[in-house]
């Protein structure tokens, strides 16, 4: 979108504070209020308000150890919190203000907390917000600009989404599927402000694959950082969509390639196949092509085969169709297409694109302009009203 | 619509009041014809639905728009724009709108229904014709 063209994603820079090593303390000091016995809700609120006294006062008077800062501050907010809370109910101020610290913050902690933030019970709108300000350390501010919402309501939706978990125990594991299924959506959305939510997804991504051992992990992981490394030849100077067959491939991040390849070899050779390694798979495959003519298209659609087979996704079995036809022939992918669910928003995209890959231009020209008036964002529809112009254009000069 | 997307786990709506344009209400009498007390009530529930969607982390925005304006173009360069108005009797008149970001257009047409219940006349609901429209989103990064 526009806002994307026009600002280059921010890193939420605060002078002399290390933004990164500053949100990855905040789920880590969460975890020692809720080990010395205060609830979830609670603490995450009290870490939330000394995040943002840590970015007030940290550039003038940069703390010699941030996390037992954060820690301090956050729990003296805490228990004055409780003791309003409890002057307010008219009982006695009874809490031990200097308890012992907590034992060192184990793997277990942070995926319990990944698990809670991304509970089945949350809608996944309220699971995004409350997983990055909990676990990726963001303030309520810098989640409602990503998402294009006023504060306030970004601060509603938090709350009652920790209102909605509060009965939940945080003393057993929790579903792994819907943690990786939150951080895949916020990697994968569009969006905006000072904060760049794909270098955070990864980041947060990178540290529950620190704690928790398993290949779907490292399968997202390998995921991000395969589409992260094309992410400079996705969009031209002007801000416009540059499909995977024109990118320029040497603006291509080879290391993060190279790193998303070996995470991914690591995983594949567990022998514990899931949805996103094979998504994993199918981004090596295209990133390991160094010109798309030499793009291995049989591997993808085996690939594809494996993915419809582990998810019967409809979105996979559009993208597969459209691989059909690049490794048997246009012909062939439209008659995969036809399997697919004529809701899909993309179907006719990918209809248009085989059919000008067929050389049934003027079917195609039509196609891409339907195409272009069912596209759900505008950086799309623009790319695919572009199309149509071109071949109308081919047609007529 | 019942579109079938997979990813985007919240999206933004457009729900439009029209001050003419619309079809008919079920309760179609204008405002001016209101008693006091009508009004009142009517303007209390429409602050009250905006709280609420506030509460339930989905209000984005909402405006009320003057029924009075005109149409505006350029001229060409180094011209003044032109301008055409009065509107004509017959536009379609946009009155106001609210910005809702929910996790489903279910949901967005359960809320534009609470909204077109607004009490009217004889403090009976209005049962107004409004318009719901998706706003276009950002691309997602993974499409292959």
């Amino acid at each position: 979108m526009t806002r994307r063209r026009h600002r280059a994603p921010g890193t939420g820079a605060v002078p002399g504070v290390d933004g990164a090593r500053l949100r990855e303390l905040i789920p880590e000091v969460i975890g020692v209020l809720v080990r010395r016995g205060a609830d979830f809700a609670s603490a995450e609120d009290a870490v939330q308000e000394a995040l943002l006294k840590a970015l007030g006062t940290w550039p003038a008077d940069p703390p010699r150890d941030p996390k037992g800062w954060l820690v301090t501050v956050a729990w003296r907010r805490y228990l004055d919190h409780r003791r309003s809370e409890r002057a307010r109910s008219g009982r006695e101020v009874a809490y031990d203000l200097q308890p012992s610290p907590g034992p060192v913050p184990a793997a277990d902690d942070t995926l319990q907390l990944y698990a809670l933030c991304a509970h089945p019970s949350l809608a996944p709108a309220s699971a995004v917000a409350l997983t990055l300000r909990a676990v990726g350390g963001l303030t309520t501010r810098q989640i409602a600009e990503a998402y294009l919402v006023p504060e306030a309501t970004m601060a509603q939706r938090i709350s009652r989404a920790k209102r909605r978990i509060a009965e939940v125990p945080l003393d057993r594991p929790g579903d792994l599927a819907t943690v990786l299924r939150v951080l895949y959506l916020i990697y994968n959305e569009g969006h905006s402000g000072e904060v760049d939510l794909a270098t955070e997804a990864i980041r947060v991504t990178r540290q529950l694959a620190a704690a928790a051992d398993e290949p779907e992990v490292a399968g997202l992981l390998a995921l991000m950082l395969l589409h992260h490394a094309r992410r400079a030849a996705r969009t031209d100077p002007a801000g416009r969509l540059v499909p995977l067959a024109e990118q320029d491939r040497s603006l291509w991040d080879t290391a993060l390639i190279a790193e998303g390849v070996e995470i991914l070899q690591g995983a594949l050779a567990r022998d514990r196949l899931g949805e996103y390694q094979a998504q994993a798979a199918i981004a090596a495959l295209h990133d390991d092509a160094r010109r798309f003519e030499e793009t291995d298209w049989v591997q993808i659609v085996e690939w594809y085969d494996e993915l419809v087979a582990l998810t019967g996704s409809e979105v996979a079995r559009l993208n597969r169709a459209v691989a059909v036809g690049e490794a048997d022939g246009a012909p062939a992918g439209l008659a995969a297409l036809a399997e697919v669910d004529p809701r899909l928003p993309r179907r006719t995209a990918a209809a248009a694109y085989l059919h000008e890959r067929a050389g049934q231009l003027a079917e195609a020209a039509d196609l891409y302009a339907a195409a272009a008036r069912a596209a759900t964002n505008l950086a799309e529809r623009d790319h695919l009203t572009r199309r149509a112009a071109r071949l109308r254009q081919a047609a007529s000069g | 619509m019942g579109r079938t997307d997979e990813g985007d786990p919240m999206a933004k709506y457009l729900l439009l009041k029209h001050y003419r344009g619309a079809p008919s209400s079920v309760n179609d009498v204008p405002m001016d014809r209101w008693t006091p007390e009508e009004i009142d009530a009517h303007v209390a529930y429409m602050q009250g639905f905006a709280t609420r969607l506030g509460e339930s982390g989905e209000y984005v925005d909402g405006q009320a728009l003057a029924p009075e304006g005109a149409w505006v173009r350029s001229d060409g360069e180094g011209r003044p724009p032109v301008t055409d108005g009065p509107f004509a009797e017959t536009k379609d008149l946009i009155a106001g709108w609210m910005v809702i970001d929910v996790d489903s257009w279910e949901r967005a047409v359960e809320l534009a229904g609470e909204l077109s219940a607004a009490p009217g006349a004889g403090g009976k609901p209005i049962h107004e014709w409004l318009e719901v429209r998706p706003f276009l989103g950002a691309p997602p990064t993974v499409t292959e």
